[in-house]
C-alpha cells in the first residue's frame, strides 16, 4: 500500500514540474525585458536612475525611445534595425529624437492635453539650436538640460530644469571657461549668484523669483536685444516698465543703443537696488550720465530728497511707536496706518521710473501726510503714557493717605479699648 | 411722613433721626439691627497665624473688582469672532479709561487666583476645614474649581491668537475621557473646532453661568463662616484664648489690605497694561510657545512631561485622570483627614499639602522657563 502510494506521489510531483522545465527552455529565446537584463549588468546605476524617470511613470519603456524589441533575449535580434532600434542619437539627432513625441500633438494628448508641442521648434530658434545646425555638435540639446535617463518631471524638485536647479544646470556649460572657451564669458552664474533673483529664489525659496530662463527663455534660449530688455524685465516689472516707456529716457536710451533697465541695475548681477540709487553722487546710477548743472541731475537731487526725506520720517514715526508700545501703549492701529506710510514710499520707488520729480514727489507727500499722522499718533500715546503715570501717582498718593488714616484709626480705637 | 418706628421712638424717648443723622435713618428703615448686634459680637482669633484669615477678605475683594470692572466691560464687548478683538481695541484706545478698566479686569482676575491659592492653602495647613467647617471647605474648592473657569473662559474672550490656540489645546484635554470625553470637547467648544460659536459659548459661561453658580455657592460658603466663625488651629500655641473684635479692629485691617491690593492693581495696570495681540486666525498655523495662563501650567507641563504610552494607557489619558481623581481628593480632604476631625495632628495630610504646593510651584517655574 505504502509503495503504491510512493510511485502516485512521484508521478504527481514529475507532472507539476514538467510545464515549469518547458518555460526555463523557451527563456532562452524570449525576454520579459532583455533591454533591463542586459543594461542593468552593463551599467548598474542605470536602473536605478530609470526609477522614477517620467518617461517610465508614464509607461514608456526602453523601447519607447530607443525602439528595438525587448522580448527578444538575443541581443542581435532585440536591438536589430529590423525591429526599429534606433540607438543612442548623435547630438545633432537629439532633437529630432526627443521631437519625434514631443512634437506630435496626437501623441502628447495621449498624456497631457494642455502639453505645449513647439519645443523642438522653439530651439531650432535658439542660440543653441542655431549653432547646432550650423554644425557645432557640442551645444546643448534637449538632453544637456533634461538629463537622458532618469529624466524628472519639469516640477518635480529633484528635475535639472527645477527653478532651483536652473542656475547650475545652466552653469554646467556657461560657468565652464574651457568649455565656453571663444564662445562667451563664463561669469553669469556667479554674478546671477549675487542677485536679488537668486537670493530670493534660493534663500526665501520663491519658486516665482527669475531664474536664467526667465529672462532668456528656456527651448529658445537666447540673450534679449538691447531693445528688447524692458519688455523682458518688464514681464514682472509691469508698472516700472509702463513708467519707463512713457519716460524721457527711453527715447534717449533707443537712441544711445543702452539696455534699458540694464543701465542702472545691471543684468545678471541684480542687486537690490537702494534710494541711493537715485541721487548726484555715487552710487546713485543718475551721475553716469547726468552732471552738475543740466536738468536731469537738479531733478535726481529733488527726487533723492523726497524719497530721503519720506524714509527718514516713516523710520522716525516707527521709532517713536516701538517706544510707546514698549511702554505698553496700545498702538495696533497706528501701526496699521504706518503700513499706509511704507505702501507709499514703496510706491516712490517705483514712481521713479517714470523719472519725473513732480510724480515723486505726489506720491511722498502722500506718504509723509500718513507719517506725519502717525508720529502724532505715537506721540500722543506718549502723552497719554505720561498722563497715566500722572494719575497713578495721584492715586497711590490717595491710597496711601487712606492706609495711614486707617492705620492710625486703628491705633485710636485698640488706644481706647485698653 | 413719619414711620410707626418713629412714633415709637418718640414715646420710648430713644434717639430720633432728627438727632442721630442718616445711619440711624437708615437703621429704622432696613432693620440693620440685627446684623450690627452680631457684627459687635462677633471675634476673631488672635495668634501667630491670625494674619492667612485676611486673606478670605482680599479674594472677596478681588472678586467684587471683577464684577464691577466686568459689568462695565459689558457696556462695549461684543461676543462675536468678527467684533471681539476690535471691540477690545477698542475698549483699550477709544473708550475713556477703557484700558484701565480692562487691565484693571485683567489684573485682578489674576491676583484674585493667586490670593484664592494662598487662602485655599493657609485653610489647609491650619486645618480649619475639620468639623464643623467641612462644607465650607467643600464650597471653597468649589468656588476655586468655578475661579479657575472664570480663567479659562475669559481668557479666549479678546479673541487673540495666543488665546485661541490655548483654549484650542485646553478644550481638546477632556476628550482622553472615556466614553463622554468627545461630547465634553464639543459642548466646550459648540462644534468640532474652536470657532466663533466657542466664542460665544465661552462668553455665556463667563457672565452668565458661572457668577450664578458663584452668587449660590459664595452665598453658602460666606453664610458658612458667620455661623462657624473663623477657626481656631489646632495644638498647642493656639489655645491662647486671645481673640480680636471683627467690627471695628478685624474689618479695618482688612480695609488696610484691601486698599494695598487697590494701590498693587493700580500700579500694575497703569505700569503694565494688559497686552492685546494679534487678532486670532483660525487659519494660521499655531505660534510658537503657545501656552495657558500661568494657574493652568503646571497641569499642562505635567502633560507635556508626561510619556505617549505609560502601563496600559496613553500618558496624556492617565495624566488627566489623575489630575481628575487629585481635583476629587482635594474636595473630600475634610472626610479623609479622621485625625485632624478630632482635634489631633495631621502630619500626613501636612505632607500632602506640602508636596502638592511644591509641585505645583516646581512645575509653574518649569513651565515659565521652558
Amino acid at each position: 500500500m505504502k509503495a503504491r502510494l510512493y510511485t502516485a506521489l512521484s508521478v504527481a510531483g514529475w507532472l507539476a514540474l514538467a510545464p515549469s522545465t518547458v518555460l526555463g527552455q523557451a527563456a532562452t529565446a524570449k525576454s520579459a525585458n532583455s533591454c533591463v537584463e542586459c543594461h542593468t549588468g552593463l551599467d548598474e546605476g542605470l536602473a536605478h536612475k530609470m526609477q522614477g524617470d517620467i518617461h517610465v511613470e508614464k509607461g514608456l519603456g526602453c523601447v519607447g525611445c530607443h525602439g528595438g524589441d525587448p522580448s527578444q533575449a538575443d541581443q542581435d535580434l532585440a536591438m536589430a534595425v529590423s525591429r526599429g532600434f534606433t540607438g543612442a542619437p548623435k547630438p545633432s539627432q537629439v532633437p529630432a529624437f526627443c521631437g519625434k513625441c514631443h512634437s506630435d500633438a496626437a501623441f502628447m494628448k495621449r498624456y497631457d492635453p494642455a502639453e505645449r508641442i513647439d519645443q523642438q521648434a522653439e530651439y531650432l530658434t535658439s542660440g543653441h539650436g542655431k549653432r547646432l545646425n550650423q554644425g557645432d555638435q557640442t551645444v546643448a540639446t534637449c538632453i544637456s538640460c533634461h538629463g537622458a535617463h532618469g529624466i524628472r518631471s519639469v516640477d518635480h524638485p529633484e528635475s535639472r530644469v527645477y527653478p532651483t536647479s536652473v542656475a547650475r544646470t545652466c552653469g554646467k556649460c556657461h560657468a565652464d571657461p574651457n568649455y565656453m572657451k571663444g564662445r562667451l564669458p563664463t561669469n553669469q552664474a556667479e554674478h546671477y549668484e549675487k542677485s536679488v533673483h537668486a537670493h530670493a529664489l534660493t534663500k526665501k525659496n520663491d519658486l516665482s523669483a527669475p531664474t536664467c530662463n526667465d529672462c532668456h527663455g528656456n527651448h529658445g534660449a537666447s540673450p534679449p536685444g538691447v531693445a528688447s530688455v524692458a519688455n523682458v524685465c518688464g514681464t514682472c516689472h509691469t508698472r516700472q516698465a509702463e513708467l519707463f516707456r512713457k519716460s524721457p529716457h527711453n527715447e534717449s536710451f533707443q537712441q544711445l543703443g543702452q539696455g534699458e533697465c540694464l543701465a542702472c541695475h545691471g543684468n545678471h548681477e541684480i542687486k537690490s537696488p537702494t534710494d541711493e540709487m537715485v541721487g548726484t553722487s555715487k552710487p546713485a546710477t543718475c551721475v553716469d550720465c547726468h552732471a552738475e548743472g543740466d536738468p536731469g541731475f537738479t531733478g535726481a537731487a529733488e527726487m533723492n530728497r523726497s524719497i530721503a526725506a519720506l524714509a527718514r520720517r516713516l523710520g522716525e514715526a516707527e521709532k517713536l511707536l516701538a517706544r510707546a508700545e514698549r511702554a505698553g501703549m496700545e498702538v495696533s492701529r497706528a501701526r496699521f496706518g504706518l503700513t499706509e506710510g511704507h505702501d507709499a514710499l514703496v510706491g516712490t520707488r517705483v514712481l521713479v521710473h517714470g523719472f519725473s520729480p513732480g510724480l515723486v514727489k505726489a506720491e511722498t507727500q502722500r506718504g509723509m501726510s500718513i507719517a506725519n499722522q502717525t508720529w502724532k499718533q505715537g506721540e500722543q500715546a506718549l502723552e497719554e503714557l505720561q498722563f497715566r503715570r500722572k494719575g497713578l501717582a495721584a492715586s497711590l498718593l490717595v491710597i496711601g493717605f487712606a492706609l495711614v488714616a486707617v492705620y492710625l484709626k486703628i491705633q485710636q480705637i485698640e488706644r481706647a479699648q485698653k | 411722613m413719619k414711620t410707626t418706628t418713629d412714633f415709637k421712638e418718640r414715646a420710648s424717648g430713644r434717639p430720633t433721626e432728627a438727632q442721630s443723622g442718616a445711619a440711624e435713618w437708615l437703621r429704622n428703615r432696613l432693620g440693620t439691627s440685627p446684623l450690627e448686634e452680631i457684627a459687635a459680637e462677633k471675634t476673631v482669633p488672635r495668634h501667630r497665624h491670625s494674619l492667612w484669615y485676611y486673606f478670605g477678605g482680599m479674594t472677596l475683594f478681588l472678586f467684587s473688582i471683577q464684577v464691577v470692572t466686568g459689568i462695565l466691560l459689558l457696556l462695549y464687548y461684543r461676543p462675536s469672532a468678527e467684533e471681539a478683538f476690535e471691540s477690545v481695541q477698542f475698549i483699550m484706545t477709544d473708550v475713556s479709561f477703557g484700558w484701565l478698566v480692562r487691565s484693571l479686569h485683567s489684573w485682578s482676575a489674576n491676583l484674585m487666583i493667586a490670593v484664592l491659592f494662598v487662602h485655599m492653602f493657609s485653610v489647609f495647613f491650619l486645618k480649619a476645614y475639620r468639623r464643623p467647617r467641612e462644607l465650607t471647605w467643600v464650597t471653597g474648592v468649589l468656588l476655586l474649581f468655578i475661579s479657575l473657569g472664570f480663567g479659562f473662559s475669559g481668557y479666549l474672550l479678546p479673541w487673540n491668537k495666543l488665546a485661541f490656540f490655548a483654549t484650542r489645546v485646553g478644550t481638546e484635554i477632556p476628550r482622553v475621557f472615556p466614553f463622554f470625553g468627545d461630547f465634553m470637547m464639543r459642548f466646550l467648544r459648540g462644534g468640532d473646532e474652536v470657532t466663533g460659536a466657542t466664542l460665544t459659548r465661552f462668553f455665556g459661561f463667563h457672565v452668565a453661568i458661572l457668577p450664578a453658580l458663584t452668587t449660590l455657592i459664595l452665598g453658602v460658603h460666606l453664610w458658612l463662616v458667620q455661623c462657624h466663625g473663623m477657626s481656631r488651629p489646632p495644638g498647642p500655641g493656639y489655645e491662647n484664648g486671645k481673640t480680636m473684635k471683627f467690627w471695628p479692629n478685624f474689618l479695618l485691617r482688612d480695609i488696610m489690605g484691601w486698599l494695598f491690593a487697590l494701590g498693587l492693581l493700580a500700579a500694575l495696570a497703569a505700569i503694565f497694561p494688559w497686552e492685546l495681540g494679534e487678532k486670532a486666525d483660525p487659519f494660521a498655523s499655531a505660534p510658537a510657545g503657545i501656552r495657558p495662563e500661568w494657574f493652568f501650567l503646571f497641569s499642562f507641563e505635567t502633560l507635556k512631561l508626561l510619556p505617549a504610552h505609560l502601563w496600559f494607557m496613553e500618558g496624556e489619558t492617565l495624566g488627566v485622570l489623575a489630575f481628575a481623581v487629585g481635583a476629587a481628593f482635594w474636595l473630600l480632604v475634610p472626610f479623609l483627614d479622621k485625625r485632624a476631625a478630632r482635634g489631633l495632628p495631621s502630619r500626613a495630610f501636612t505632607a500632602i499639602g506640602l508636596l502638592v504646593l511644591i509641585y505645583i510651584i516646581v512645575m509653574t517655574a518649569i513651565g515659565f522657563l521652558a
